[in-house]
């Protein structure tokens, strides 16, 4: 007897650590990749769980989930997928939250092109304009809102070249075949600093809110690393890694 | 099934890609084939493996590479600027250049082929009646060799139709200029427009289907001819 349960405990204590630390799925849209693979470090270092990321657009992560893809959460680059599959019922009741608010910022690979305001894009002294197509991805809806505010549609238009994510959109214009693209802060941000190039972050009263939502999938509703991984983003040293990608976290969600 | 005037303005771009590459490679492939089914030189293997290439490279790999090479930085995109044409990515030109990469072992393999089967025989024949070497390639090497250029044609066509990866990284999706059909598809998919995106898909299946039965009923038909 004695000895039977001796072996149950050191079966049980080999068994428990495993099965303690788990590996999740996590989809998350490309804007936020930078501070997503920081974040997703240091919760792996705190927890132990592993963090297994997939980075693509919003609309390919919610066609794949629908048809079963095989993701725990979430991370969009907008609020209307997450409510559309909350509306399928594809995610856990009442788990989606706004978790940053997305920046937009007009840049060019080379220094001093853009000199921190509208100049360049009024004298249209550009070959191309690269945006995010605005069918697909919400940093291209805000970039065509900037446009209509600053009256530039027509102008520009004919030197507009569209990426199917502002990954892509970053894309054309790091390798210069754009000169001019409007792209996520986060993407050129790094500590806070101008990575390279130059940019005009742009005013926030330009364009509508990005705001970007998280849900937990039916797939993660019962595992605890991923409840882990949403409650640790309300952290504040994860808010602090947000801010220095120039993205807004939500204090406060309604 | 009914499509839109974006899904008709893609259609209508793709279907003059493909025609026009098609040309292109016809004129480019040819002398290329002429060359691998002749000669014996050390540079055969080579050049045999340049072409293939596209058979086993990912598009992203011509894509990115394009991308730059054609680039305003780029040693290709350097001399299209000093000639006055800009850069090409983004352009219809820009696709119909990393087309012709793209789909050319499938206009070269074909026609070399063909070349290849004719053999010495004809040729010599040519010869002793006089004919130049000119005469010889246009009245025997040609008409010998059409099935392989039928063939090489409809593959090139078809091929430069399905293709996605290359246009989509260096293409810009400019309406009219490089949004092609599997761009508009990708787009309906990922705008979660999946009726629109059916039609254009079967559209598209039911292309493929038509062109490969239609070439398999030639390549069966040349047979029976060849053997009566």
């Amino acid at each position: 007897m004695g000895s039977i349960s001796i072996i149950c405990l050191l079966v049980l204590s080999l068994l428990l650590p495993t099965a303690k630390a788990e590996e999740i799925s996590v989809a998350v849209a490309s804007n936020f990749t930078a501070p997503m693979k920081e974040i997703a470090s240091l919760f792996e270092q705190s927890t132990g769980h592993k963090v297994r990321l997939s980075f693509g657009s919003s609309g390919k992560f919610y066609a794949q989930i629908k048809h079963g893809a095989p993701f725990q959460i979430f991370f969009s680059a907008d609020q209307k997928k997450p409510e559309q599959l909350e509306r399928d019922r594809l995610i856990a009741p009442s788990s989606r939250f706004t978790y940053a608010r997305g920046r937009l910022a007009l840049w060019s690979s080379q220094k001093g092109f853009v000199k921190g305001n509208t100049d360049r894009l009024r004298q249209l002294q550009f070959n191309k304009l690269a945006l995010a197509n605005p069918k697909l991805a919400p940093y291209g809806v805000a970039a065509i809102e900037v446009l209509e505010r600053l009256s530039l549609i027509e102008a520009t238009q004919n030197k507009w070249v569209q990426g199917e994510n502002i990954a892509q959109t970053y894309q054309f214009v790091s390798t210069g075949n754009a000169e001019l693209g409007f792209v996520a802060l986060s993407q050129i941000l790094k500590d806070g600093k101008l990575k390279t190039g130059s940019s005009w972050v742009i005013p926030e009263n330009l364009y509508n809110p990005i705001k970007q939502d998280v849900v937990l999938l039916l797939r993660g509703e019962n595992s605890p690393a991923a409840q882990a991984l949403l409650s640790f983003i309300k952290e504040p040293q994860v808010k602090q890694i947000m801010t220095s990608y120039g993205y807004k976290p939500l204090a406060a969600n309604p | 099934m009914s499509f839109s005037e974006a899904d008709l303005a893609a259609i209508w771009l793709t279907l003059r890609l493909a025609t026009t590459v098609t040309l292109l490679l016809l004129i480019i492939g040819t002398p290329i084939a002429w060359w691998l089914a002749r000669t014996s030189s050390v540079w055969k293997a080579p050049i045999a493996a340049i072409v293939a290439l596209p058979l086993i490279l990912p598009p992203t790999v011509l894509g990115f590479y394009l991308l730059i090479a054609m680039g305003p930085h780029g040693f290709f995109g350097q001399f299209t600027q000093s000639l006055g044409l800009g850069t090409l990515p983004f352009t219809f030109w820009g696709l119909v250049i990393a087309s012709v990469f793209y789909s050319m072992p499938f206009v070269v393999q074909p026609i070399q082929n063909a070349m290849e089967a004719i053999g010495e025989r004809p040729l010599e024949v040519a010869a002793t009646l006089r004919a130049g070497p000119f005469d010889r390639f246009f009245t025997v090497v040609l008409p010998l060799a059409k099935p392989g250029f039928i063939t090489a044609s409809i593959l090139g066509f078809a091929h430069t139709v399905g293709e996605f990866g290359i246009i989509l990284m260096i293409g810009g999706n400019i309406p009219g200029e490089t949004r092609v059909i599997s761009v508009q598809i990708y787009d309906h998919v990922e705008a979660l427009e999946f009726m629109q995106a059916h039609a254009l898909s079967g559209a598209m299946l039911i292309f493929s289907f038509s062109v490969l039965l239609a070439l398999y009923w030639l390549q069966r038909k040349q047979k029976v001819s060849l053997l009566n």
